[in-house]
């Protein structure tokens, strides 16, 4: 066996290992850790798969993202001290959600292993969109998300919206319109400062250099917006912003601004291109550029505010 | 000239490889937490920074090489703070 399979054989093994860690783990703080270490194996896995666009996403989501939702979420349930002191599920339950989980994953791998070969695909449907709405991208993939795909790749947005209203509507209603508390409630060290301080503006212009290259290049909308978010976060942690009101003006529009972008230039492809979500053909590139500056602006200011929670404290 | 840029390499990427054993070495023998995280930082930033230094010279161009530099300065950056911020937890927890 030559070097690279070998390797690939090692890193195939060392996801499932980790994967049975994270969820043989008690301690809750442990599998999140489990959890972000298999985000990033999980990337340099999509790396070797040659989906370098995928693995952008998986290590920006997977591995930061979602790691500090479920850290936060973690600590939330500690406060509340009832997260793992509750009482244990009894066996008859453990065995049916062993039971349902080991049907879920048979179905699966029942499909899988009928497909009919050749597999039925919409590659071919999706490379001859990518060739001819979505032309003058370099990027395929981009054009696949922005041309072929729009409407998913806009509802998609639009549920992370609906994410967001969901967490501010657990909050007290007298706390309505109020800002989140900050994520850190005592002066955080002044290596968090620092860290903030040199991070946030590197990782701004890596963020904006991902979604700019995205259209040529892998990169794009998702991973550019997540980079900009994660450091909207490490600035909260280190107090040096707070988390703002959610009846501020400005955040619901940047919240709402991609999906409506989106939208609106959609419609109007109606009139200018003869179909919904269609878009005229020699200006395709300038408007998927301008439809995913507002996707980033609204994923950027989306995630952090699925972090920081519901509202606290007093309207006003 | 090409055999001299190859030899720098590998001696380069094999002392960064050997800090990486020696810091994984530590990091699973070390008794305790603290030491522990002096075994990763030695790993990370010297470790990292000799690859770095070795695949400059076959980056495809200047830009390429500056990148990989970049990313040695965001490890260094992130490394450092982070074994700071554990560092103190560690002995916030201890009192």
């Amino acid at each position: 066996m030559s070097v690279l399979p070998a390797l690939d054989v090692g890193l195939a093994l060392l996801v499932v290992g980790v994967a049975a860690w994270t969820i043989a783990a008690r301690n809750l703080f442990a599998s999140v850790v489990g959890y972000v270490a298999y985000g990033l194996l999980l990337a340099l896995v999509w790396v070797r798969l040659y989906a370098p666009d995928v693995a952008l996403t998986e290590a920006a989501v997977g591995g930061g993202v979602t790691g500090v939702l479920l850290v936060t979420a973690g600590k939330r349930l500690d406060a509340l001290a009832s997260a793992e002191v509750g009482v244990p599920p009894g066996r008859a339950l453990k065995i049916l959600a062993g039971a349902l989980a080991a049907l879920v994953a048979g179905a699966l791998a029942w499909v899988v292993l009928t497909l009919p070969s050749p597999a039925p695909s919409l590659a071919p449907a999706a490379a001859e969109a990518a060739a001819g709405p979505g032309a003058g991208l370099g990027n395929p993939i981009t054009a696949v998300l922005i041309s072929y795909r729009s409407f998913d790749t806009m509802l998609e947005k639009v549920v992370l919206i609906l994410a967001v209203l969901g967490v501010w509507s657990v909050g007290a209603d007298a706390a309505w319109g109020a800002a989140p508390a900050p994520l850190r409630k005592v002066r955080p060290d002044g290596a968090m400062i620092l860290l903030a301080q040199f991070l946030a503006p590197v990782g701004l212009l890596i963020g904006v250099h991902i979604f700019w290259v995205g259209a040529d290049a892998p990169g794009g909308a998702f991973q550019g917006g997540a980079l900009l978010a994660a450091m909207g976060m490490v600035a909260m942690m280190a107090r040096l912003a707070e988390p703002p009101r959610i009846d501020s003006r400005k955040l619901r529009l940047a919240l709402v601004a991609g999906p409506a972008v989106f939208l609106i230039v959609g419609v109007a492809g109606l009139a200018l291109a003869d179909n919904l979500f269609a878009y005229p053909q020699n200006f395709a590139k300038p408007l998927i550029l301008f439809i995913e500056a507002f996707m980033v602006l609204s994923i950027a200011v989306a995630l952090p505010m699925l972090v920081c929670g519901p509202p606290n404290g007093s309207p006003k | 000239m090409s055999a001299l840029i190859d030899l720098f390499s590998v001696a380069a990427i094999g002392a960064g490889l050997f800090f990486f054993f020696a810091g994984t070495v530590g990091l699973l023998r070390f008794p305790d937490s603290l030491t522990r995280l002096h075994a990763l930082s030695k790993a990370d930033n010297l470790g990292l920074g000799l690859v770095v230094l070795g695949l400059i010279p076959r980056a495809e161009n200047p830009l390429a090489a500056l990148k990989l530099l970049v990313v040695w300065a965001l490890v260094l950056l992130s490394g450092a703070s982070t074994a700071q911020l554990i560092g103190r937890a560690l002995r916030r927890g201890r009192k």
